[in-house]
This record gives structure tokens, sequence and C-alpha cells, in this order.
């Protein structure tokens, strides 16, 4: 039976990344149409407590590859450890979210088991050896169906396009497995985590973010997300000048989300913007502007300054409740 | 230090794309084309880093004869000399890497760089396999800490910093939740997030001078690489349309909307 081998990740405080939830889903929908079996593979310095989470979402089993070594992710432990994994199980597809780790890691890896591979995919369709992947080109303006012809196929998932595995469906075999560890020309130096009491971006169901409009001043955009508990985001301009940190921007080349409402405050909506939120369920814009490209995909749109907006915005939710 | 840099072909990032009615490719006409972004700023940090410990950059692009413009503009930016490798006809990501290391082992640089996708594609695969199939450290996404408006960047400093006894780089990695930083035995392979640096514009003066700068010509079968493509495109489809939205007087009525219409808040 064909093998479809996804790759759970840790995060560095040691819990499990949300977004491989949602890749699992992925491999599920991709081990149906292929006649397969979902295989689940963790790696990590002890990563027997994400292992316990794993074992529930419907794969047949999860190898739990410990090793010191593996205490900081680095690709060029990593894709050895599971080169060798997926050798050994004969996996015919290896994928994992496509997260910043699985973006480094899944290429490098691929390399390795001399496979081709599809990033960020979006779909599945084909069936039996013929499977075809869905995903966006040109920042989301054109998507493609994709075939890879290699024996091993390597990809990476949308997590925003498939929803997130839930446990309880039975209890797959928790097998161990000694990774084969290699030595690194690469060392990790340090980790300096953007620490955020709010919502993670990528899982937020209401996303605010904020552009060129905000002049940098992001108080109003802070205070309509902790009333409304939802995340902060950024148009590329903001975290180009330094007004927030990197890991807000959503686009083409930041993080793609798509909560139920997204609001878009004093954000033009460049091509590159639109690419990282336009399959949000609504859409509202706040732009002075009346000819912003952002008012093209919004659901609701005000002509008007953010900062008379946003604080009306709030006095009428609080109304509400 | 010998740096080898990127410059693919892509279409303007600002240009509309339309895919063809039959979805066989994207509609060409009236497109313009570029450097990929993510490559310009791969040039500039190769010529930041050698503006400060000496040596050159050595600019590689693959495809046909029109992609001697992205290496004559990177020339123009101050690349030393130019390898083309042409090649014309469909390519994937595992032949692109191919090459690269192909021209890689030929040129012995101490780093490549490259972007970290380009915007055509998007795949963000090339960099990884490079270093791979070389055996070689990678860090990709290499970002810096200060802003790009700040007295650094003004500065050109470059944002990968070579360490004191010169056998390594140390690379900030944009990653989820914050910075990564790693440090990379040479020869490495880097590729460049958006917010590396500002890339220079090509001076006029740079313009004149990349005229006389020497592009060496490269072939697949030279290089002996097969480059039949694995990643086969069946089709390209447009996303499918948004319903047109609405423009609302106030926000009292934008509060309704989202209550009663949306049902989101």
């Amino acid at each position: 039976m064909p093998i479809v081998l996804i790759v759970a990740e840790q995060q560095p405080d040691g819990n499990l990344r949300k977004a491989s939830l949602n890749a699992i889903t992925a491999g599920k929908q991709l081990a149906d149409k292929a006649g397969a079996e979902l295989h689940i593979a963790i790696l990590g310095k002890d990563p027997a407590k994400v292992a316990e989470e794993l074992k529930g979402t419907g794969a047949k089993a999860v190898h739990v590859g410990a090793a010191a070594e593996l205490e900081h992710y680095l690709a060029e432990t990593y894709a050895p450890a599971l080169a060798a994994l997926a050798t050994e199980l004969k996996a015919d597809f290896v994928g994992m979210a496509s997260t910043a780790q699985g973006k480094d890691l899944m290429p490098r890896l691929a390399a390795r088991l001399k496979a081709a591979m599809a990033t960020d995919i979006t779909g599945l369709g084909g069936s039996g050896a013929d499977i075809i992947f869905n995903r966006p080109m040109w920042a989301g303006n054109v998507f493609a169906e994709v075939k890879l012809t290699t024996p091993v196929k390597v990809f990476t998932v949308r997590a925003t396009e498939f929803t997130a595995a839930a446990g309880g469906q039975g209890a797959a075999e928790v097998k161990t497995f000694a990774p084969k560890i290699e030595a690194s020309k690469t060392k990790f130096v340090e980790f300096k985590e953007v620490k955020s009491a709010r919502p993670e971006l990528t899982e937020a169901r209401v996303v605010i973010s904020g552009g060129r409009g905000t002049k940098g001043d992001f108080k109003e955009i802070e205070a309509l997300a902790d009333d409304l508990g939802a995340a902060v985001g950024a148009s590329r301009a903001v975290c180009d000048a330094g007004w927030v940190p990197n890991d807000l921007q959503v686009g083409q080349t930041g993080k793609v989300v798509a909560p139920a409402l997204y609001i878009a405050a004093g954000i033009s909506g460049a091509i590159q913007h639109l690419a990282g939120m336009k399959s949000s369920k609504t859409i509202v814009a706040i732009n002075k502007d009346a000819e912003a490209p952002i008012f093209q995909v919004a659901d609701y749109g005000i002509v008007a300054d953010l900062f008379k907006v946003l604080p009306e915005l709030r006095s009428e939710l609080q109304k509400l409740k | 230090m010998k740096i080898l840099v990127t410059a693919k072909r892509v279409e303007d990032p600002e240009s509309k794309i339309k895919v063809k009615p039959d979805g066989s490719g994207i509609v060409q006409e009236g497109l313009k084309y570029k450097i990929n972004p993510f490559d310009e700023i791969g040039v500039e940090e190769g010529l930041r880093l050698v503006a400060k410990h000496q040596g050159e950059v050595v600019v590689v692009s693959i495809g046909g004869k029109e992609v001697q413009e992205q290496l004559r503009h990177a020339l123009a930016m101050g690349a030393h000399r130019a390898v083309w490798v042409n090649h014309t006809g469909p390519l994937d990501q595992l032949g692109i890497a191919g090459l690269l290391q192909k021209v890689t082992e030929k040129e012995k640089p101490d780093l490549v760089i490259l972007g970290k996708q380009s915007i055509d594609d998007d795949q963000n695969q090339v960099g990884q396999y490079l270093a791979e199939f070389l055996g070689w450290g990678q860090a990709t996404f290499a970002s810096k800490v200060e802003s790009l408006e700040s007295a650094e960047e003004k500065n050109k400093e470059p944002a990968v910093k070579l360490t004191a006894d010169k056998k390594a780089v140390q690379v900030v990695r944009e990653v989820d939740n914050g910075l990564a930083t790693l440090e990379c035995q040479l020869p490495a392979v880097v590729t460049t997030d958006l917010r590396l640096n500002q890339p220079r514009y090509a001076s006029l003066p740079g313009i004149m001078k990349a005229k006389s700068k020497p592009i060496e010509e490269l072939t697949p079968a030279g290089l002996g690489v097969d480059v039949a493509p694995k990643i086969q495109v069946l089709k390209l489809a447009s996303p499918p349309a948004r319903k047109a939205g609405i423009k609302v007087p106030d926000v009292a009525t934008l509060v309704d909307k989202l209550r009663n219409e949306a049902k989101v808040v």
C-alpha cells in the first residue's frame, strides 16, 4: 500500500505547531485519493508530549524520533533524519505545513530523496498514482494544477485551505525510531521570540491589519484587536519601516491568513498584500482614498480616516455587548 | 570573498497577470520584465559584503537571450561579471538547482546568495535544493534586525556578518513568531527575505560600465545537466472572483452589516 508521511512540527516552546493539524487533513485527503496509508513523523529532543497529541488524529502510525542533537531545528540535521525514515517506510508522498520550518526543510529533504516538490498546496485532484496538486502562483493571481513525476513526491500545505484535524479519531500506533544524525555545517545561535498575548495571526478568527495610513500609530488597531480577541497584522510598508515586527506581515512574502473577518485599516491593497488575505471570509476596508485597490476585494468599505473610524467602531461594538 | 548571486527574469510584480483562456499559460502581451525582487536584494547584499571584505560578485541567470537584460541590470548595480546559462523551454526547480550546482562547482564561491522565492512560481525551493546538492549549510529567509529606514541601512552595512576568523557567516532569519540566528561555515547558501536590505539603483555611469563587463555563456548540455522537468504544470486558472462589495456611509451601518448580514461580530 502507498504511504503518505506528514511531518509535524514542534514549536520552540515544546508545543505542537497548530498548522501541522491542517497538514494532517491534507495528508488524509491525499491518502484517500491515492489509496494510501497516512503516517505522521515528529522529531525533536523530546517530542513525546506532541506525539501523544497526534495519536488521535486518524493516522495509522506516529513515528517519534528523539535525539539531543535535534533540540534546535536545523534543515541539515532534520532532513537526513527524515529522509532515512521516509526511505525505510518507502513513503511515496512526504508533506508538511507551509510554515517557516516547512518551507526551509522540505526542499532540502526533497533534494535528498531526489523528489520534485509542490509548495503551498491549496487542494488535491486526481487519483491513484496520478495525483494532481493545486497551488498558487504569481502572488495568488493564478492557480496551477501540477503533477510531480519523480517516484517520491514532496509538498507543503497552505494551512488556511484545509481544516485542522480533530483528535479522538482512534489511536495511532506510536513507534519510536532512532533518528539518523549527521554533522551539520550550521549551528543554532539564538531564537528571539516576538511575544504576544493576542492569538497567532494565521489561526485567529478576526485579524485587524494596519498599513501606511497608520503612520506607525497602531494604538487604535491594538485596542480594537483586544476588544475583539483579534490578531494584529500589517502591510509590508509598515514592517519595512520598522514600525511593527516583521512577523506581523500579511502577504505574498509574509503570512497567508484566511480569518472569518479581516479589517484592513489604512492599507491600499497592493497585489502582494492581497495575496495574503483575499481568501478571508469577510473583508472590511477603511481608507481615506476611495480609489484604493483594497475596495475591489472588500465586502464592506468605509471611505474615511481610520483614526476616526476605529474608535467609533469600538464604541458601536461595545453597545452590542 | 567571492560571491555568486542569481538574477531570475520575472514579470514586473506590479503587472496584472492574466491566464490564457485555454489555461496553457499567462498572457505575455504588454508585460514588463524585471530581475526577481528577492534576487535584487541578493545582488545588493553581495555588493555590500564585497565592499566591506573585498572580492568579487558574479551574477548568474538561466534562460534565453532576453535574460541578458537582467544580467546587465545586476552588472550596472556593480556586479563584476556575469554567467549566462543559455536555455529555452520549460525548466523546473530541480533543473535550476542542478544547473546552479554546476556553475557553483565551476566558480567555487565562498557564498551563494539567492532570493528566497521567485515571484512567478512562488516555489521557495531552489536555494535549499542547491545547498543539499552541494552538501553545504543553508540559511534561508535572511533578514536584519534594524528597519530599512535605519542608519545601518543608510550606511549600506551588510546584514550577513562574517565571523572574526572569516570562516563562517552569522545570519538572522525571519521565522514564525520571531527571528532565529544561525552560524554557517563557508562556503554556504543564503536566501534573502525582503527586509535584508534596500537595493541600490543602477547609476548612469554604472549602466555605461555594465556594457563592457563580460558575460560568459554556458549551456545545460555543456554543464552536463539533464533539465527535463519533473514538475509538470498541467493547467492554469484564475482564482475565483470575490463578489462585488459595497461602500457603507458610516460605522453604525458597518456594524449592522457585520452583525446581521456577514454574522461575524
